[in-house]
Order: C-alpha cells, then sequence, then structure tokens
C-alpha cells in the first residue's frame, strides 16, 4: 500500500485527528497525526487487515527549537512489506503524546529515551522514568536550550 | 637456561634489600581488575589474549577490587559511572594503582567539549598513576604502560612507608 493510500484510509477514519500528509517527504513521505490520538491510530495502523503495520522499526524525539518538540515513528509492516512514518509535534508547554507502549512492545525503552533526553511526556506509559541518564538528573540534555550544569554530584563537567 | 643459575653459580644465598625483593614479587604480579567500559576494553581483552599475553608480565584479571592491584580505566567515564568507579577503587586494598587508558579516560577525548555526559578524566575522581595515550591505544601502548607501572613499583619502598 502506498503512502497517499495508508493517509486516505486513516482520513476516513480518524478525520480530524490526521492533520496532514507530506507525500514527497524526503527521504520518506510522512503523516502528521494529532498526539493525543497517537494511540488509537497506531492501534489501527497494527490491527488493519490492509495495514497491518506490525513493527515499530524506531520511535525518535526532536527539537525543532523554538520550543517545538516531536516524536517520529518509523513503521514497518511484514505481511506486506510497506513502511509509513508517522510524526506527532508538541510544544515545550505542553509535551504530552498518547503512548503507544500497548501497541508495540518495542515503544517502552523507546519513549523512555525520548522522555530522558527530550522531556516528552508519554500518556498512558507503564513505567515512565529515565533510562540512560542517572535518575538524580536535571534537565533534559537534547534539548537545543540545555545548558550543561557546573557540577554533578561533585564532580566538575565542564573541561 | 634461565638468569639466576648463571649469575650464581655456587650456593644460593641471595644477598637483597627487603624493598627490592619485595618490589620484585609485586611488580611481577600486577593484578588487574576484570572491568571495561568502553572500545577500550576490547583492546584491553586483545592485550590479555594468546597474542599480546599479559600473564608474561604476571598482569591477570580477578574479578574482584579485593585481589586486584591496579584498576585499567579501559575507556570513557560518564558521570553515572564514576561514582561506581570510586566505589572500586575505594575497595581495593593498598597499595593500589590506576592506568587510565585512553583519550576518554585521560582527558574526555572527543567528548571534552559536548559531552555532557562524560567526565573530562578519570583523575577528576581518583589519582592515576600512567596514563596511556591513544583512541584506542594498541595493546603495545598498554603493554609499555604496565612495564612504566612495574618501573615506578621498582623504585618505591613499602618498608619506609609510614609506619601503621
Amino acid at each position: 500500500m502506498i503512502p497517499q493510500e495508508v493517509f486516505n484510509s486513516l482520513k476516513m477514519r480518524f478525520g480530524d485527528g490526521i492533520l496532514e500528509a507530506t507525500l514527497d517527504g524526503v527521504p520518506n513521505p510522512f503523516i502528521r497525526v494529532a498526539p493525543r490520538q497517537m494511540k488509537e491510530v497506531a492501534l489501527f495502523l497494527r490491527d488493519d487487515e490492509h495495514l497491518l503495520f506490525d513493527v515499530l522499526m524506531c520511535l525518535s524525539g526532536v527539537d525543532y527549537t523554538g520550543g517545538k518538540l516531536g516524536v517520529v515513528y518509523h513503521l514497518h509492516s511484514m505481511t506486506h512489506n510497506h513502511k509509513i512514518v508517522l510524526k506527532a509535534d508538541v510544544t515545550v508547554e505542553d509535551p504530552h503524546v498518547a503512548s503507544v507502549e500497548s501497541v508495540w512492545k518495542t515503544a517502552n525503552w523507546h519513549e523512555r529515551e525520548a522522555f530522558d533526553l527530550y522531556g516528552i511526556v508519554f500518556d498512558g506509559h507503564s513505567d515512565l522514568r529515565r533510562i540512560l541518564l542517572p535518575d538524580d538528573w536535571v534537565g533534559h540534555p537534547l534539548r537545543k536550550d540545555y545548558q550543561v550544569p557546573e557540577f554533578y554530584n561533585g564532580m566538575k563537567v565542564p573541561y | 637456561m634461565g638468569l639466576l643459575d648463571q649469575r650464581f653459580e655456587n650456593g644460593n644465598v641471595l644477598i637483597t634489600s627487603m624493598d627490592t625483593l619485595l618490589n620484585w614479587a609485586r611488580l611481577s604480579s600486577v593484578w588487574g581488575m576484570q572491568f571495561g567500559l568502553a572500545c577500550c576494553a576490547i583492546e584491553m581483552m586483545a592485550t590479555g589474549a594468546s597474542h599480546y599475553d599479559l600473564d608474561r608480565f604476571g598482569t591477570f584479571f580477578r574479578a574482584t577490587p579485593r585481589q586486584s592491584d591496579v584498576m585499567i580505566v579501559a575507556g570513557t567515564v560518564t558521570l553515572k559511572m564514576a561514582s561506581r568507579i570510586k566505589v572500586l577503587y575505594d575497595q581495593m586494598s593498598e597499595p593500589r594503582y590506576v592506568l587510565s587508558m585512553g583519550s576518554c579516560a585521560n582527558c574526555g577525548g572527543p567528548y571534552w567539549e559536548h559531552g555532557y555526559h562524560v567526565l573530562k578524566g578519570v583523575d577528576r575522581v581518583i589519582p592515576v598513576d600512567v596514563y596511556v595515550p591513544g583512541c584506542p591505544p594498541r595493546p603495545e601502548a598498554l603493554m609499555e604502560g604496565l612495564l612504566k607501572l612495574q618501573e615506578k613499583i621498582r623504585g618505591e619502598s613499602l618498608v619506609k612507608r609510614k609506619s601503621a
């Protein structure tokens, strides 16, 4: 199924929950989804017999600067051998995205990583805590406005 | 044959200082701690394996800090790991030595500027005896570092140390 058909079936099912499609996107065509509806969209993409996106290949966090954050989902279907990219855009003030952990188990650690490094909050995640950095770390280091602390636990951080 | 029987043909009495004897024993069996952090650890394992064979210098790896003489800090020391390294160092019995292997452990290496999570040199948390440069250092470099450490031990005096 080509990205246009994926978009059409999503638009038919979810209406306003599907924001737009950039079908000439480089390197991949992508579809923008309303962050709060991410879980329902994901469940449909996984279970619909024409779509069957059974693999979440990658889930990434992005800081687009200017207070805009995003999550990017790369999906693949083993059965139909087709791919699609989803994007959910949020803001620094309201960084909430519905968790897809219950849809693809892979998302558990990926979402924890995006939370750890970008501060994106995944609603409905079963265990949303830091995964790479120590639990007592302050801030989310991959945000563009992150300031490296002078000290961490008494150890000087800058060179 | 060996070195000793050619030097001492008659009799079997050796006279030496206590320090020389103790240091000879200590530097001939510098046991390392079995512990690696990053790609340098791969190089360290290669040094320990049969091609480079650290055993011939008396160095082989022990799985506990209590039985180790030298801690080879092989790899990037993250801030998260630094406190663990400090604990492991504290668990080693004296006399103990630290060999900092590779650019990351020496000074932060490629993470010196943007590594928000990297300790810029393991000497910020524990004292270092020998620095081995390289990214990662070849086994030959690590072996030279251990030989430097042996030199250092040879020049020490356990007897003259502050009395307990």
